[in-house]
């Protein structure tokens, strides 16, 4: 009888077990899947990110002549450069400049164009879209022609009203002004748009409820909006900092880096010094340099996104 | 089943009997024998040009029984240099590249010495100058092949009519078609008489003093007729030179003169100005010229390309070879080579000329008469003096004659322009040579 026992034990156990098993067989065989799904991306994340990253990196620690490991030589010598701090400097005035005046316009656009009845929206979402649409090579040729040193449209109408003629890439504000003008005009729809899907996922009865409260048009935005869009904002600033930091066609086409590296920033000079210069592992250790900067504000944006999320 | 053996002696027998028939067989050669070769030719903006080169490789192919694929590559965006980079570091590409001005030797060491052919080439059409030397040697290796495609001289292309009535100076009479220049009395006070003039006028210089390198160009070419050198022969930073401090007031003396926004000029902006008939001179080959010929006749008929200024320490011209090299992992180095002396045959380099309509300089003494840039216009004889036909000035390139490897950085940060600039822009003397130097100094980084 104790043996009976034991035996419908035994097997009530190894039913339990064989249920659990399975169970966790599928759970692998699904991540299985899923891995085998994503493996395609990640092979080409491996080759056409990480590889290059890495062999970067590698670049990075070799002389000029790359026949010789030199460490850290490459960034020490760097860091003695009044050029390498130029471009330090004007990296970050034309990313944070850019990325504020986008989100700025980003916030006051989508606000007009959420206003707009929805039978009219789509067409003007689509035409604001438009500067974000063009491939920036093609849109940053035009503005060069209407920034041309001789041949200005835009000074061409100003001296109309007797303005000008204004050194638009010829002087370093001026030059300044432009690429940052240009990058704004291309990345401020991207903004937009993140805006205007944050505001259409905004609660109607938070605004009638601030409203009955007496809230004005200020205060419905301060407490009610803003608070609402603050991770899609920090999120869509984290992204279009990498994206303005690591810009390279805009000030390409527009000064090439001039007057007098007045708008050079990190990808320009790292091309001017690692191609054009033939020092490669010194145009390397340029562009790695974004590296640290970048992760530092991705860094405290992340950890005060996912801050809030645990808040809620 | 019984099987035969093959014994020891008729085994010798047999082998020797098949290498024998092997070795008196008629040698029959298929239709590519000599195997493949991928050409990298620098992709000419003269309409037609490009047709030129494909019919001299495939006449060579032909003959020579090689397949052969040839990819044109433009320099816009510097594409050109991105190529030459990502073949040096894939150890793998073209057989033969063409590779401008300073790349042979940025790439030395995985180029394919070309002695044994330069030595013959020279033979037949003639000793090249010394900036071809300068740029094509490294330590008595021969890097590349001089290639006529793409190289040019960056002398003043002058409006006729302008200079005359602004400046009174004949540009015709001084060097005119056809017989050696005149032009003892064309020294860089003259040219800043007549830049002022003609600013006077209306109609100003078109010299830019941006950071490509038309600008960088003319920069040298004013600098080294001061003798203004920022590093020399032997490697050692030489700005704190007399020279140099020179050659900075004469910038300063005639930037005032030129547009306003000069700093700002690509290599496409001084072409715009004399195409626009705006100025009355500007330093480029003749593309501008070849460019108004299409677009604005009446300024083309009024252009005449001849000789640069001299100054205290001589008459120099910018100019920009461009070299045929063969990396010395190329699957098949003595095709390349061969094609390489086809190409460098005197008929050879004659076609492409007439096909660029006279851009491309050869490097070679014997080959600067050539009847095309006597003939070339309107006006008739406007490219005579293109070549340096009577050796009137000496051919150079800025940052010369500092060590190729550190020239090539003073050349690509625009050292000199930048100079002039900061100089003419209000910055004292003694800071814009203190600045060169700590910039010459990081140059030399090994």
């Amino acid at each position: 009888m104790a043996d009976v026992v034991v035996g419908q034990a035994s097997v009530t156990r190894s039913a339990g077990v064989r249920k659990r098993s399975s169970l966790r067989n599928a759970v692998k065989h699904k991540s299985t899947v899923a891995f085998l799904m994503t493996l395609p991306l990640i092979v080409l994340i491996a080759v056409l990110v990480l590889y290059p990253a890495l062999y970067s990196l590698h670049l990075a620690t070799l002389s000029k002549s790359m026949t010789k490991f030199v460490g850290l030589g490459n960034f020490q010598f760097l860091f003695k450069r009044e050029t390498f701090w130029l471009v330090v400097e004007q990296s970050c005035i034309f990313a944070i400049t850019a990325v504020v005046f986008k989100a700025l316009i980003g916030f006051i656009v989508a606000h007009f164009v959420h206003n707009i009845p929805a039978k009219g929206q789509r067409k003007w979402r689509g035409m604001l879209l438009v500067p974000w649409v063009i491939p920036p090579a093609m849109s940053t040729l035009a503005w060069l022609w209407l920034f041309d040193p001789s041949y200005s449209a835009f000074n061409y109408t100003l001296s109309f009203f007797g303005i000008g003629p204004i050194p638009w890439t010829g002087d370093a504000a001026w030059a300044r002004f432009s690429v940052i003008l240009v990058n704004i005009w291309i990345g401020a729809p991207f903004f937009m748009i993140m805006y205007l899907a944050a505001l259409k996922s905004v609660p109607d009865q938070l605004y009638e409820a601030a409203s009955i409260d007496g809230a004005n048009w200020w205060q419905r935005i301060w407490y009610v909006t803003l608070p609402m869009m603050r991770n899609i904002i920090a999120i869509t600033a984290l992204f279009s900092l990498i994206v303005t930091f690591a810009n390279f066609d805009i000030v390409r086409i527009l000064t090439a880096g001039g007057p007098l590296d007045q708008t050079h920033i990190f990808a320009t000079w790292a091309f001017k010094v690692g191609i054009e210069g033939s020092d490669i592992p010194l145009g390397a250790s340029v562009s790695l340099f974004m590296f640290p900067i970048l992760a530092v504000a991705a860094i405290f944006i992340l950890r005060d996104i996912n801050k809030r999320g645990n808040e809620a | 089943m019984s099987r035969k053996r093959l014994t020891r002696r008729q085994f010798v027998a047999a082998t020797a009997m098949s290498s024998a028939a092997l070795i008196t067989a008629p040698y029959v050669r298929g239709a590519y024998a000599a195997g493949k070769l991928s050409i990298g030719f620098w992709d000419h903006w003269v309409p037609g040009a490009n047709k030129a080169s494909t019919e001299l490789v495939n006449e060579w192919a032909a003959k020579e029984k090689v397949e052969v694929s040839i990819d044109y590559i433009t320099s816009q965006g510097n594409k050109n240099l991105v190529t030459i980079a990502a073949e040096a570091q894939a150890k793998s590409g073209h057989d033969i590249l063409a590779m401008p001005t300073w790349w042979p030797h940025a790439n030395a060491e995985y180029l394919e010495p070309v002695n044994d052919i330069m030595d013959a080439i020279v033979k037949e059409n003639g000793a090249v100058n010394d900036t071809v030397k300068y740029l094509g040697q490294a330590n008595g290796k021969w890097l590349g092949v001089p290639a006529c495609i793409g190289s040019q001289i960056k002398g003043p292309c002058s409006r006729i009519d302008l200079m005359k009535k602004f400046a009174n100076i004949d540009v015709q009479a001084m060097y005119p078609a056809g017989s050696p220049p005149k032009a003892d009395n064309w020294t860089l006070d003259t040219f800043l008489k007549a830049a002022e003039a003609c600013h006077k006028g209306g109609s100003p210089f078109g010299i830019g003093l941006g950071m490509t390198s038309d600008s960088v160009d003319s920069a040298g070419a004013f600098f080294s007729a001061f003798g203004a050198d920022l590093v020399n022969a032997k490697g050692e930073v030489t700005v704190k030179t007399d020279n140099v401090r020179q050659a900075l007031e004469f910038y300063k003396k005639l930037i005032p003169l030129l547009p306003p926004d000069v700093g700002a000029w690509d290599d496409a902006s001084n072409n715009k100005w004399l195409v626009s008939g705006k100025g009355a001179m500007i330093m480029n080959p003749p593309s501008a010229w070849a460019v108004a010929k299409r677009d604005a006749p009446q300024v083309a008929e009024q252009c005449w390309t001849h000789g640069f200024p001299a100054g205290p320490k001589g008459r120099f011209a910018p100019y920009l070879p461009y070299f045929w090299a063969t990396w010395n992992f190329s699957k098949n180095k003595e095709a390349a080579k061969s094609l390489l002396v086809h190409l460098s045959k005197p008929s050879s380099i004659e076609k492409l000329v007439v096909a660029s309509g006279g851009y491309d300089l050869p490097a070679f003494e014997k080959l600067t008469t050539l009847k095309v840039w006597a003939e070339e216009g309107p006006p008739k004889g406007t490219l005579f003096s293109y070549p340096n036909p009577y050796n009137h000035q000496k051919l150079s390139i800025a940052a010369s004659p500092a060590p190729p490897k550190i020239a090539q950085q003073i050349y690509a940060q625009g050292t000199l322009t930048k100079m002039a600039l900061k100089y003419a822009q209000g910055e004292k003397m003694e800071d814009v040579l203190a600045w060169a130097e700590g910039e010459c100094e990081g140059f030399m980084r090994s």
